[in-house]
């Protein structure tokens, strides 16, 4: 049940190659995501599926209907494509009042006045703008023009939403209500939105599915919030979810020993035969103790960050980074100073192979 | 899903391109090229030893180093003075620093060849005022200031071209972020070091891009030189290629002395756009912050007072005076009578309004050319300007370029190349019709109409239209519902831009006029020049009053919608 499907597509500007035979499809009804980093070409996909760009070659598909194919000469303009779009600066037009640019897309689509009417003040309510439909966009906040967007977006009933970096103009707080109201209006009205953003936490909190897209323009990984967060394919979806330990672990016979040193990981080995492998967790999957079994290490920065201890810790050449909750760490007694040497182990860990850090390194 | 159906293959991108071009290409494109072509090509051949020829006569020869020193002299003088009271206004506890402001830009609005015949009738050397006045009274053998001369046109020039720099200058000083200056004097640099070393490196570039407007400006300059030079023999390029054609009545070798002349005013203008381009594209602006901050004021302690009598002084001798002579001369009975209340009266004033057929057309024909000049090229400007702004289409580059003509090419080179396109050559026969006239508006103010509403449209965002499509409009659509809405006060800007100047305009209607389409500017000229001096200054002063009612009236506008 697919309702939009984009075929090998790539796209090149003069001699920059933005994608290249990139192929994704979303799901009726779920709320997918797009997350990379800035300039990935993320903004660029999303303008190809509008219409606002055509692609050099591959296919595109809403419903199941061609819309974009030049090697057929088919290149659907987007004002009939029938998506709701909300751009990264709102783009509400300063010279209509709140009701007016709501309701331009039914004006267009030639809609009886009393629908037209009735349909606007039932969606400047939906978005929580009930009474300020007579404001021009200069009499509202960033995110009272961001709620007028949106409604003009969902005005017409789209069969999909995109949504391009909506909150990235508004404050924190404004950006997580918004989020979670985004995500609600989903949920109740039932529709597909496309979601394109920079923020991994904004990605995790609102999709059902994400797709990971790195600087080349390639979609590194798809899959629901956990499996990307938990599950990451490569170092570079790992490290771009969230603060990143990666440990270099190298095979010696049947032994799989840390960094430099004589040490075994306390963990369960890779599978594979390759010589180099990498360890990757997170802070927050690094158990710390004063003794016991595991990873013998030395403190090298001890940071006290208020809620929680930030420690730099050392294992034979190789560093990694863990934080511990400041009370649990004074009641456990795991307070430690620069120098003082621990013990760790591990409560989740994820290989990859040595190659494909190489590139995140660099980066 | 049903809203999805098949693109209308109608390509609105390519039509508007195809017009837009069209446009630039045959209102300023064709003649530029006619008057190259007539240069350079004689019966079907390339021949430059007749253009070498043709400079080489005195006469020519002389008109270009005329226009040269001429240019010369108004831009060192414009841009002492413009910098120098630009300095005053922003950077000192000069009083009245906003009147003083507004003061200085009167000159802007004000014609310069009306302000010439005012110094005509104050210096000429024999029967000036001034000049009378101190012969009379102090015992004087001859005239104190001879204004038929180089110095005399190059200072009524620096009087009406200055604010040119004065504007650019104001403007840096003002965006000049005070903490550059700051931190010097910190670092323990004097004012004069600051002042030199920050200061002027940081302005330079708007100093030189003011003054090499002037430059341009004052090459092709005809008002002031034709009131105040032909008397003397002093010719300059454009009133040269006036006087031929308008003597000999369009005679093959007067177009081509145009030509010629008019060719080396394009090659210098190119010359000096590309100069401006240069001094303006090296960064340096980007010191100058888009902000406004509160400047560092020198305190003038002492010369305080005495500035401010310079300053007040410079305004009344250079703007109320001239104003006061157009409207006193044109309130006199006869031309030379004294200054009483038994010869002045309003009787020129009625007399040219509402009973002279000759200012009655003029002041019809201004009108109606300068308000149909304005409609049109607001229009065909916003199209154009759109297009370089704002479509992604295959062929644009030829449209920038062609869009930067209009940029360059001073008024005499159109009005020639217009003659040279519209008279019958080409199966069309304009001359000497008010529609020769109208081109030529055209082709003159294009420029101001692109500069407004390209400005307009770089402010509307492109996701504002791209919203509007996703919304299920067309191309067409959206252009109506959202960007001309939208551009509405650039196209207004434009259209004053275009109408106040062109009631004014002489350059242009004084190489196309014919006895029955004279402009206000014609007719002020040519009423002048046949001696009815109290008739042309009572025109004047109607022009006067009719300029500065429509400043008002745009100020006033401008400032409500806050352009």
């Amino acid at each position: 049940m697919e309702i939009i499907r984009v075929e090998g597509v790539a796209k090149s500007y003069g001699k920059h190659q933005v994608h290249k035979d990139l192929t994704l499809s979303i799901k009726r009804g779920e709320c997918f995501t797009l997350l990379g980093p800035s300039g990935c070409g993320k903004t660029v996909l999303l303008r190809l599926i509008a219409g606002f760009e055509t692609p050099d070659t591959g296919k595109i598909f809403i419903d199941n209907t061609v819309v974009t194919d030049p090697a057929g000469g088919i290149d659907i303009s987007p004002d009939r494509r029938g998506l709701g779009i909300v751009f990264q600066d709102y783009a509400v037009w300063p010279h209509m009042t709140v009701f007016d640019n709501v309701g331009y897309p039914l004006k267009i689509a030639k809609r009886p006045k009393n629908e037209l009417r009735d349909r606007v003040m039932e969606t400047i309510e939906m978005v929580g703008m009930g009474g300020l439909e007579r404001r021009l966009p200069s009499e509202l906040s960033g995110g009272q023009q961001q709620r007028v967007a949106l409604a003009r977006a969902l005005v017409a009933n789209p069969s999909v939403m995109i949504l391009d970096e909506p909150l990235s103009n508004l404050d924190a707080n404004l950006r997580e209500e918004m989020r979670f109201e985004i995500k609600e209006l989903q949920r109740k009205l039932n529709i597909t939105v496309l979601y394109v953003t920079h923020d991994q936490e904004i990605a995790l909190a609102i999709s059902d599915r994400l797709a990971i897209m790195d600087e080349e323009g390639r979609i590194r990984q798809t899959g629901n919030p956990w499996e990307i967060f938990e599950r990451s394919a490569d170092p570079f979806v790992f490290n771009f979810m969230g603060i990143a330990n990666f440990v270099p672990v190298r095979r010696d016979g049947e032994a799989y020993l840390v960094g430099n040193g004589e040490q075994l990981i306390p963990w369960e080995p890779p599978k594979g035969d390759a010589p180099e492998w990498v360890a990757g967790f997170r802070p927050s999957d690094v158990q710390i103790a004063q003794q016991g079994t595991g990873l013998r290490g030395t403190v090298k920065r001890a940071n006290f960050l208020g809620a929680v201890m930030d420690y730099l810790i050392e294992v034979d050449g190789a560093h990694l980074r863990t934080s511990i909750e400041t009370h649990e760490a004074i009641s456990k007694g795991l307070m430690f100073k620069e120098g003082e040497t621990c013990v760790i182990n591990f409560r989740d860990l994820l290989w990859f192979n040595a190659e494909s850090l190489k590139e995140v390194v660099k980066q | 899903m049903s809203s999805i159906t098949q693109k209308s293959r109608f390509g609105v991108a390519q039509v508007i391109l195809f017009l837009s071009v069209a446009i630039l290409v045959i209102v300023v494109a064709v003649p530029v090229l006619l008057i190259l072509f007539n240069a350079f090509w004689v019966n079907g051949e390339f021949n430059i030893k007749d253009v070498y020829k043709i400079i080489s006569e005195p006469q020519t020869y002389q008109a270009l180093i005329n226009s040269l020193i001429i240019a010369c002299v108004t831009t060192i003088g414009s841009t002492i003075v413009g910098t120098f009271f630009a300095w005053l206004v922003t950077r000192t506890d000069l009083p009245y620093k906003g009147f003083m402001k507004a003061m200085f830009l009167v000159p802007f609005m004000l014609p310069s060849f009306i302000g010439a015949l005012a110094w005509k009738m104050l210096l000429s050397p024999n029967a000036g005022f001034i000049n009378k006045f101190f012969i009379d009274n102090f015992g004087f053998d001859g005239p104190i200031f001879n204004i038929y001369s180089y110095l005399g046109i190059s200072l009524v020039e620096v009087m009406y071209l200055f604010p040119f720099v004065f504007i650019q200058v104001c403007g840096a000083l003002e965006r000049m972020d005070p903490t550059l200056e700051e931190s010097a004097r910190i670092s323990g640099a004097g004012l004069f070091t600051i002042t030199r070393k920050i200061t002027i490196p940081l302005v330079l570039p708007s100093i030189l891009s003011g003054s090499l407007l002037i430059m341009l400006y004052s090459m092709a300059h005809f008002g002031t030189v034709a009131v105040l030079g032909i008397e003397n023999g002093i010719f300059n390029i454009p009133t040269l290629i006036y006087e031929r054609i308008h003597q000999s009545g369009g005679s093959f070798d007067a177009i081509r002395t145009g030509t010629v002349l008019a060719t080396v005013l394009i090659i210098t203008a190119a010359f000096i756009i590309w100069l401006q381009g240069k001094v303006l594209g090296k960064g340096h602006y980007q010191i100058i912050g888009g902000k406004s901050f509160r400047p560092m004021e020198l305190k003038l302690r002492a010369l305080r007072v005495p500035l401010l009598i310079f300053c007040l002084v410079y305004i009344a001798f250079t703007i109320v005076l001239p104003t006061a002579v157009i409207f006193l001369v044109g309130g006199l009975k006869t031309y030379g009578l004294p200054f009483t209340w038994e010869n002045l009266s309003l009787s020129n004033y009625k007399y040219i309004l509402f009973e002279y057929n000759v200012t009655k057309d003029a002041i019809w024909n201004s009108v109606t050319l300068g308000l149909s000049a304005a409609v049109i090229t607001m229009f065909a400007g916003v199209m154009i300007s759109y297009v370089i702004v704002k479509m992604k289409v295959r062929g644009k580059r030829i449209l920038e370029f062609l869009g930067m003509l209009p940029f360059s090419v001073p008024g005499s080179v159109i009005a020639l190349g217009v003659i040279l396109a519209w008279s019958g050559q080409f199966g069309i026969n304009l001359y000497n019709t008010v529609w020769i006239i109208l081109v030529a508006y055209i082709a003159r103010y294009m420029a101001f109409s692109l500069k407004a509403n390209s400005a307009a449209l770089e402010q509307v965002h492109d996701s504002l239209v791209e919203a509007s499509r996703a919304c299920g409009a067309t191309m067409w659509q959206s252009l109506k519902d959202i960007v001309l809405p939208l551009v509405r006060p650039g196209m207004l800007a434009a259209f004053f831009l275009i109408f106040l100047p062109s009631l004014r305009e002489l350059t242009v209607s004084i190489m196309l006029y014919s006895p029955t389409t004279r402009t206000i500017g014609v007719a002020i000229y040519t009423l002048n020049e046949d001696g009815e001096t109290v008739v042309s200054a009572a025109l004047a002063g109607i022009a006067l009053i009719i300029i500065i009612v429509g400043q008002m009236l745009i100020n006033r506008f401008t400032r409500k919608v806050g352009v």
